[in-house]
Parts: C-alpha cells; sequence; structure tokens
C-alpha cells in the first residue's frame, strides 16, 4: 500500500479533530476517576505523575513526527506537530498546576525551596519554563515575524525532552524501568536527528 | 494506561507472576482473638482499610503500589518458621504457632512515615519484639538484630528482577529492637496480616520511616557488628542504618518536613507537618541521646 504524501483538507480536518479529541482524554480520565473517588490511595500523587507522564508523552510523539514524515514520505504528519506540542504544554501545566496547587497549596516559600534544593525538580522546572516561549511563539503570525530564528528557537524542544526525562529519572525511588522507557525512545528520536544531519553534512 | 502498564511489567519480567496471580484466590480474612488493647496508641483516625490494603511498598511483589495486593496471594503463610540465629543462646527454628505463645496478642494504633512523603495511622495487632528476644537470650556479645525476608522467586514474582539484592534485609540496634514500641505484627483491624502488609509476621518500628518495618520475615540474627540493610546496599547516600522519621534531614532527594496522610481529603487532602520521631521522641529520643542525627541518618 502507498503511503499518502498529502491528505485532501476535508480527510486531514478528521484527522486532526480526531487526535484533538484523543489527546484529551487522559484529562477525561482523571475527571471521571475524580467524580467516582477512583484515584486511588493517594489522588494527588496520581493527578500529578498522570500529568507529568502525559506531558513527556506528548513531547515524544512531537518529537516522532518528523523521523516518521521522512522515513513514511507521509509530509502531512507535519500539519499534525503543532498541535501535539501544545498537548505537551498543556498536559505540563496540569503538571505544573497539580504541583502548586494540590501538592503545595500555593506554599511559595516552600515551592522556592522545593526547586532550589531538590535536583529533579529543578530539571522539571526548567523544562517547563522552557516550554513556555514555544507555545507563545506557535501562532503563524509569530512564525511569520521571527521567521528563520523559529527553527533555532523551537530547537529547544530537544533540551526539554533532556530536561523531562531526567526530571523522571530522578524523581524514582528505585525502579528506573519506567524512566529507561521514556529515555530510550528519546535517545532513539534524537539519535535519528545526529545521524540525518551527520549524513547530510557528509554528503554535502 | 493499564495495558500500557502491564506491558511495561512485563518487559520487566513479571509476566509470569501476574499470570499466576490471576489465577490466586482472593485470601481469607480471618478474625485474630483475643486482642488486648497496648499502649502508645494514637487517637487520630485509622487509614481506611481499603487504602492501607492497595496502597503498598513491598518490591518482591512488584514496584507499584498496587502490585503487592494484586501479586502477593502467592506467599505461602503457614506452615511458616522464623529461624533464630547468631549470638544468642537459644539458636533455634521457631513456628510461628510457637511464636504466638509468647506474649498475648495486643492492638497497636500507630502513625506509619514512609520515607516518600505518606503516612497512614494503622491498628497493628501484634507483640512486643522483646518478647521474642528474652525467649532467644542474646548473648554478651550481641548488640544488633538483622533481619531478612523471605526471597522466594516462585512465591514472589518480584525477586526475579534484581530491584534491590535479594533477600530484603534490615536491622536494629537490640536496644532499639528490645524498645516497647518495637513490635512484631501479625494482624492489621483486628484480623490476620493480609498477604501483601507483610503476612505472617513483620516489624513495625514506628518512629522509623516504614521501609524499615521489613516483612514476612524468615530469619533474625543477633549480630556484634552493625548489619547492612537492602537499601543501604542500594544507596548508602540516601539510605542510613538508623532511618528514624526526621523532618530537619531531608532525604538527598526530596524533602521531609511534611507528609500526606493517606485517605484524608482526596484531592484536597494537604500536606501535614512531620514530626520528630514521627511523634514518638518522648518514648525514643534517650535512645538517640548525644548522636548527630545528620550524620546517623
Amino acid at each position: 500500500m502507498e503511503l499518502p504524501t498529502r491528505l485532501p483538507p476535508d480527510r486531514l480536518i478528521t484527522v486532526k479533530r480526531t487526535i484533538f479529541v484523543l489527546a484529551l482524554l487522559p484529562l477525561l480520565r482523571l475527571v471521571v476517576l475524580g467524580f467516582n473517588e477512583d484515584l486511588g490511595a493517594n489522588p494527588v500523587e496520581f493527578v500529578i505523575r498522570s500529568n507529568g507522564t502525559w506531558t513527556l508523552t506528548f513531547l515524544l510523539i512531537t518529537l516522532g513526527i518528523t523521523p516518521l514524515r521522512k522515513i513514511t514520505g507521509m509530509n502531512w504528519l507535519l500539519s499534525l506537530r503543532r498541535m501535539l506540542g501544545l498537548y505537551a504544554f498543556f498536559y505540563a501545566v496540569l503538571h505544573f498546576l497539580s504541583y502548586v496547587w494540590l501538592d503545595q497549596w500555593f506554599d511559595w516559600g516552600a515551592i522556592v525551596k522545593d526547586v532550589a534544593k531538590h535536583r529533579y525538580v529543578l530539571v522539571g522546572f526548567a523544562a517547563f519554563l522552557c516550554l513556555i516561549p514555544l507555545a507563545a511563539t506557535s501562532t503563524n503570525a509569530m512564525m511569520r515575524r521571527l521567521g528563520r530564528n523559529w527553527q533555532t528557537l523551537h530547537r529547544l524542544v530537544y533540551l526539554i525532552g533532556v530536561l523531562g526525562a531526567t526530571h523522571y529519572w530522578w524523581l524514582v525511588k528505585k525502579d528506573l524501568t519506567q524512566p529507561l522507557i521514556y529515555g530510550a525512545v528519546l535517545i532513539l528520536l534524537l539519535g535519528y536527528r545526529l545521524l540525518t544531519k551527520v549524513q547530510r553534512t557528509s554528503i554535502a | 494506561m493499564q495495558t500500557a502498564g502491564l506491558g511495561l511489567i512485563a518487559s520487566a519480567g513479571l509476566a509470569s507472576g501476574l499470570v499466576q496471580a490471576a489465577n490466586v484466590q482472593p485470601q481469607a480474612r480471618r478474625k485474630l482473638a483475643p486482642i488486648v488493647k497496648g499502649p502508645y496508641a494514637t487517637d487520630e483516625k485509622p487509614t481506611p482499610y481499603a487504602d492501607v490494603t492497595t496502597y503498598n511498598n513491598f518490591y518482591e511483589f512488584g514496584t507499584d503500589k498496587s502490585d503487592p495486593s494484586r501479586n502477593a496471594g502467592t506467599i505461602r503463610t503457614r506452615p511458616w518458621t522464623v529461624s533464630v540465629e547468631g549470638d544468642v543462646k537459644r539458636a533455634k527454628r521457631i513456628s510461628l504457632d510457637d511464636l504466638l505463645k509468647l506474649a498475648p496478642l495486643e492492638e497497636r494504633i500507630y502513625r506509619m512515615r514512609c520515607v516518600e512523603g505518606w503516612s497512614m495511622v494503622i491498628p497493628w495487632v501484634g507483640f512486643p519484639l522483646a518478647r521474642l528476644i528474652e525467649w532467644a537470650e542474646p548473648t554478651g556479645n550481641a548488640r544488633y538484630v538483622e533481619f531478612i525476608s523471605l526471597a522466594d522467586p516462585d512465591q514472589m514474582p518480584g525477586v526475579r528482577v534484581p530491584v534491590l539484592d535479594w533477600p530484603y534485609t534490615e536491622g536494629l540496634r537490640l536496644d532499639e529492637a528490645r524498645h516497647p514500641l518495637a513490635i512484631l505484627a501479625v494482624g492489621l483491624y483486628g484480623e490476620t496480616l493480609p498477604d501483601q502488609n507483610g503476612a505472617p509476621l513483620r516489624l513495625v518500628v514506628p518512629w522509623k520511616y516504614g521501609f524499615k518495618g521489613i516483612k514476612s520475615i524468615v530469619s533474625l540474627r543477633f549480630t556484634e557488628k552493625m548489619p547492612v540493610s537492602s537499601w543501604m546496599r542500594a544507596n548508602s547516600r540516601e539510605y542510613g542504618f538508623y532511618s528514624n522519621v526526621n523532618p530537619e534531614v531531608d532525604h538527598p532527594r526530596w524533602s521531609q518536613a511534611t507528609e500526606r496522610r493517606i485517605g484524608e481529603g482526596g484531592l484536597f487532602n494537604r500536606r501535614r507537618k512531620t514530626l520528630m520521631f514521627n511523634g514518638y521522641a518522648d518514648q525514643v529520643g534517650q535512645l538517640y541521646a548525644g548522636m548527630d542525627l545528620r550524620k546517623y541518618f
């Protein structure tokens, strides 16, 4: 079967709408479980962890678009990337909010101390800060205004991926299985870019 | 999420354990009697039974908090014997039934503070560890007690994964072990100990972080030298021998100043301040008089 390079506009809209709704399911799940008081023995931890892992998941999916597009030739995938990246930001905001609100109850003194003293909090917070300019410059107008600089700025996403995976790695008490899986996927996705870059340079 | 979680666990080598666990009969809940009211009871509200028995750290059955309640049914808790070894006059094996004759069962309602920053209030059923020590008659050489858990890969799927150096071991100084707060628990909520909570016999030392409360104990070894616990072996920078609850000494990676009480307030459950020695400073403070608790964490 030939993979389509382009999609007709109506089909692309259907795909986009479907993904838009699917990407809301992790949040919907929390809301449903929350109303049914089914978030387990430690609901606050459950909500924070869920939003955190979904942030990482959407980051990795976003980083997967370019390799997938290049390998399959499905160029239309590119038009999904902004939405997926914004969903990573969306879940990062929920993750951050659930930390400052549900975990710390806006105790800013404790939050500042937590960020400064604990390296896993620090790298997570740094990743969150880096996401903000990317979300802010995600509109078409900003892309036009920034021109070539837009791409340079958005390379920050590689750093964000590394910081995010490190955040998970450093918070785990002992069993590193889950952070290692996220880390391995990240290395694969960044490694692909490095490889294609090296190939391009050697050809040129 | 559930499927993804299962996939990850399977990749960690636990698949067969889960399949086995699916065939396990639900545990029979059996009333323990008679039980006398023991001292030191907190009047705080006990954590609901459902939370105490589904939110567990018992890595022998998997590292997720929900793993033990799903997988622990494979452990065979009868017959059960405990081997008493080392610098004691009575170095021998004692059956669980004989252990239970050493002292009447008491209810002890204790706070439990996990090193991860959460806490519970648990109505344990057990007897003072001191009674077993009296029975064993340590010699003059004995200064420490080392505890050892069961580590049978056939009964404990998590043991097939080298997440810790099995068997799980813990230790106490002899005077800590003799302290009247320290108990060996065989039940909670007036019933036999659920498998996921460390059946049939576990240590409870409420002024220390929860991981000191070693589960499914098969051996007590009296020694002259300080034993090295599993968590010390895993990361000696983060976990020390004493592991007393101390809000002023942070875990290297997170704060210990506050804790979240499980089973209270749902999503809007605010953290509370952690108390020195988990609120048992009046009882155990003198054990550590003059010690630098930052150094001996």
